[in-house]
């Protein structure tokens, strides 16, 4: 009886805000970038940044520290807004928008330094995802009316389900603040997944974590991009990971984009061997 | 492999261990004064005491749960006092029956506050930290410098009102209800403990309720980290608001019960102190910990009058505790105590966190 | 002729709230802590220096020095003995704790002086300055006020600027481990702080003491909650932005109170303090941090 009504419970409340036409999927793009730049304290942080992710690619940003990876998520979520250029989201131009109405036209994100709620519980870190597609009001939560019952239940069972991708089920009443590294990394991206997003941005997902976790990370990554078939773009300075998930690589140093390509062709692109491999060669 | 703890099972411990506490509490002094066996000054401060945990508890709502340092609470308790009170004299020939007088001036009181602190809380919300807290230390001492001037009378033509001196020209027969810093006098103490208690548990639930729904899920994931609470899209500035404008509700419903418990009420009465006192209550407490904020409010009520044996001391004695209170909760050789003796207690959470 | 009367008033009020102000912006700065306790230090400084002056008939220099090495100690007592353990703690119970000082201090005075007013003696004497074939005139104690003031300020910013103690003082407030790690004595640096806000604060007490002469056990509280005021409005961390601040809210104040109403000029104060924080959150001198994403 329980089983069964947990299968009724959908990932994607429908109708989805990640949900496109059929048509040409996999070619319309949901994310243009184009002549994107910022300066920050005098510096031109990222400068002439075109880029266009398909609607259901998986792509990476790569690059040394400091090249302005992290930057162009902040610009893309408008933690800062761009100083130049267009940013087009499903065709719209997000300019004026702020962090929460990028996130409800359909960007989710994580953070390089983990950002949860820390002294919240695993499942409400979800549910707190899921607000905008709750409706009960006020009144209805102080006096625990049916809407208010009706909504949490399918909330909860939606958490639940979405934690499953990643195992956390069973862990879904711990605070999360106590989980360990890794644990934490992958309820970040549970929680952006909760928003429904058409573009899941992964700040450094793997960093800190061992090879098996890595390939583990990679798994999941895979497996919610089939579930939801969203586009990904991810920052990630484990290369093993890169170059077996992403479909196009893009590689950013000193703010500017130095090379963009298939896996195969950054790995002979010998700007950025220069760049960023060459360097990592040599040190190993 | 490290212990997690069940928050949920947690958290419902504590919101039904809070209610029994009140309850029990309420049903042991109901006893105690109906029998006799309390002394007449306590019977006095049941009433205070009732508005003081309400106080405490919609504070803790703002500093506890939504993470934001308000230091003029008081700003809105005298918003509550002053409306409720007034709408329990203009409807003194109308509805001679109390209780309903005195539940129509609670709402009247949290009505009034409400709007208060939505229009404070537009402007000062955006800042953050301790530019926040002296935004509202102004607007605490704006609303009590614009009460302290306020005239309201009435008579058979209606309302009148004035600012800085009575220009109202009452018509014969009129009645001066607010006189400025004289305030508001000959009021009928209508305000009962049993409607005390009942607006305790209203606060109680209220509050609970909240914060096990979406609601409290955004104010608290706002407090824990803002930019993550905006990339996940919620709307910031409407949750704090929300937060704001209930906490200052539940002030003015308290604030009408306070005053409605005294024949006088001044707009100095409700100063920076009180906000402060509030505040007290709720870092003792704990913050986000209501039942805490609770005791913390009986006990610090009634501690002053306990001290009056050490007659002028006692004041003295009260700061000396305060700060000993302070400096022994954050004690990490104390808290390092308390988390052996006491299992699955907050101080075990923070430990772990350290760990992690 | 009346407007530049007040104007001087109100400068030489803002002088005072400014000298207090940089005593509540230092320690600010340095500690990251609103120290509410910081108007009573004003307080007991006015009362020692009452007792200087007018029981034990002392010249008034010397009363004001004394009351300036009590009130340093007490300072340095004050963080030593609770402000000091709680240097890990959350900000809110150094704040409380903050709020149990003044208290302390409250009463501890209430016991020890009485809550009976005390009419403060003039410490330069009660004359003026008349300009303008009098129609202008400046009190000697205004006039002191404003060159103290100015003293102080010049002072105060040669030693932060110039001095090492000034600069270890600067590198504590940027990042305390930090300086700690460079060989900075954080500690002494912090109680340093606390020595010089309230070396300062008893000067104001005399000040404000000698231009509004009743002193009571209550007397540091409002001036102390307005100088915190004009500390923020300027920008809290910033020494210009103090004094800056504290000059602006004097003279707010007074023409609030003369062209306004005297009963709500402490609303204008604190409207005009909010309307400026809208505009600039971090106050007129204050840095606006950004945070890291």
């Amino acid at each position: 009886m329980e089983k069964e009504k947990r299968s009724r419970t959908r990932l994607v409340p429908l109708p989805s805000r990640a949900l496109v036409p059929d048509r040409d999927a996999a070619r319309d793009p949901v994310l243009e970038c184009i002549n994107l730049g910022i300066t920050l304290g005098g510096i031109k942080a990222v400068e002439d940044f075109n880029f266009t992710v398909g609607r259901t690619e998986i792509a990476g940003l790569i690059g040394p520290n400091g090249a302005g990876k992290t930057t162009v998520f902040n610009l893309l979520t408008k933690v800062y807004q761009p100083t130049t250029g267009t940013i087009l989201l499903n065709g719209r131009d997000t300019h004026g928008m702020n962090t929460m109405q990028v996130n409800k036209a359909g960007i989710a994100r994580t953070f390089q330094n983990i950002r949860l709620f820390k002294n919240l519980s695993v499942a409400d870190n979800v549910k707190a995802a899921m607000n905008n597609d709750m409706r009960y009001n006020m009144l209805n939560a102080i006096l625990r009316t049916p809407a208010y019952r009706r909504e949490e239940i399918a909330a909860h069972r939606r958490a639940l389900k979405l934690l499953s991708i990643f195992d956390m089920q069973d862990i879904a009443d711990v605070r999360a603040g106590s989980l360990p590294y890794g644990a934490q990394r992958r309820l970040e991206i549970v929680r952006a997944l909760a928003t429904n997003p058409s573009l899941l941005l992964l700040d450094e997902p793997a960093a800190g974590m061992n090879p098996s976790e890595t390939a583990e990370l990679m798994d999941s990554i895979r497996k919610v991009h089939e579930m939801f078939q969203i586009a990904i773009v991810l920052i990630e300075h484990d290369m093993s990971l890169v170059m077996n998930i992403c479909e196009g690589i893009c590689v950013l140093n000193f703010g500017h984009i130095i090379a963009k390509g298939t896996p195969d062709d950054i790995q002979s692109n010998p700007a950025v061997i220069e760049a960023y491999l060459g360097r990592n060669r040599e040190a190993k | 492999m490290r212990r997690l703890i069940n928050l949920k099972r947690v958290e419902a411990r504590r919101i039904y261990l809070t209610y029994f506490v009140v309850i029990a509490a309420y049903v042991i002094c109901q006893t105690m004064s109906s029998t006799k066996m309390m002394s007449s000054s306590m019977r006095g401060m049941l009433v205070p005491i009732c508005a003081y945990m309400v106080m405490a508890v919609s504070l803790n709502l703002v500093v506890g749960i939504s993470g934001e340092l308000s230091l003029g609470h008081a700003g809105f308790m005298s918003v509550g006092a002053f409306s409720g009170v007034a709408t329990a004299i203009l409807l003194q020939n109308l509805l001679p029956f109390a209780p309903v007088r005195l539940a129509i001036a609670m709402i009247s009181g949290a009505v009034f506050a409400a709007l208060a602190g939505f229009l404070i809380g537009i402007p000062v919300l955006r800042l953050k930290g301790d530019y926040l807290a002296i935004v509202t230390l102004a607007f605490g001492e704006i609303i009590k410098s614009i009460l302290n001037n306020f005239y309201l009378g009435v008579d058979s033509a209606g309302l009148h009102f004035s600012m800085l001196s009575d220009t109202t020209r009452l018509l014969p027969g009129g009645q001066l209800i607010i006189r400025g810093p004289m305030g508001i006098s000959r009021i009928m103490k209508i305000a009962t403990f049993p409607a005390g208690f009942i607006l305790v548990m209203i606060a109680l639930a209220i509050v609970f309720n909240l914060v096990n729904s979406r609601f409290g899920r955004g104010f608290m994931a706002i407090r824990d980290d803002r930019i993550a609470a905006e990339s996940i899209g919620l709307d910031v500035t409407k949750f704090k608001l929300t937060a704001f404008v209930m906490s200052a509700a539940l002030a003015g419903a308290a604030g009408c019960l306070f005053s409605l418990n005294y024949s006088t009420i001044v707009a100095n009465k409700f100063d920076f102190n009180t906000s402060i006192l509030i505040l007290v209550f709720v870092v003792l407490g704990g913050q986000g910990n209501m039942l805490g904020s609770i005791i913390a409010a009986a006990a610090l009520t009634i501690l002053p009058e306990k001290l009056r044996e050490f007659s002028d001391y006692r004041m003295l004695l009260y700061a000396v505790i305060l700060i000993m209170t302070m400096l022994i909760t954050n004690n990490d050789n104390i808290k390092a105590f308390f988390q052996n003796i006491l299992p699955g207690s907050k101080a075990k959470f923070q430990k772990e966190e350290s760990d992690a | 002729m009346v407007f530049l009367n007040f104007f001087i008033s109100g400068i030489s009020l803002g002088s005072i709230y400014a000298i207090i102000a940089l005593g509540y912006t230092m320690v600010y700065g340095i500690a990251k802590m609103l120290n509410f306790a910081h108007g009573d230090v004003i307080m007991v400084g006015a009362y020692v220096c009452f007792y200087a002056v007018a029981r034990y008939e002392l010249p008034p220099v010397l009363g004001v020095l004394i009351a300036m090495l009590l009130c340093t100690f007490l300072g340095i007592i004050v963080e030593r003995l609770a402000y000091k353990p709680l240097r890990q703690a959350p900000s809110l119970a150094v704040l409380i704790t903050a709020i149990g000082v003044s208290y302390f201090l409250q009463n501890a005075a209430l016991l020890l002086w009485s809550s009976n007013p005390k009419v403060f003696p003039s410490i330069i004497g009660r004359g003026a300055y008349k300009l303008f074939d009098g129609a202008l005139s400046v009190s000697h104690v205004t006039v002191l006020t404003i060159v103290t003031c100015l003293l102080i300020m010049i002072v105060l910013s040669l030693f932060i600027n110039k001095t090492r103690l000034g600069k270890a003082m600067r590198a504590c407030s940027e990042d305390k481990s930090a300086a700690q790690l460079m060989g900075i004595n954080v500690n002494a640096t912090i109680s340093l702080t606390f020595a010089i806000g309230s070396g300062l604060a008893a000067v104001a007490g005399a000040l404000l003491c000698s231009a509004y002469p009743t002193l009571m056990p209550t007397t540091g509280s409002l001036p102390g909650i307005k100088a915190f005021t004009a500390a923020v409005f300027g920008g809290i961390g910033s020494i210009p932005g103090a004094f800056l601040g504290g000059l602006m809210l004097g003279v707010i104040e007074i023409f609030a109170k003369a062209y306004i109403s005297s009963q709500l000029s402490d609303a204008v104060v604190f409207a005009v303090l909010i309307i400026v924080l809208l505009v600039k959150p971090a106050g007129l001198l204050g840095k606006q941090v950004t945070e890291k994403v």
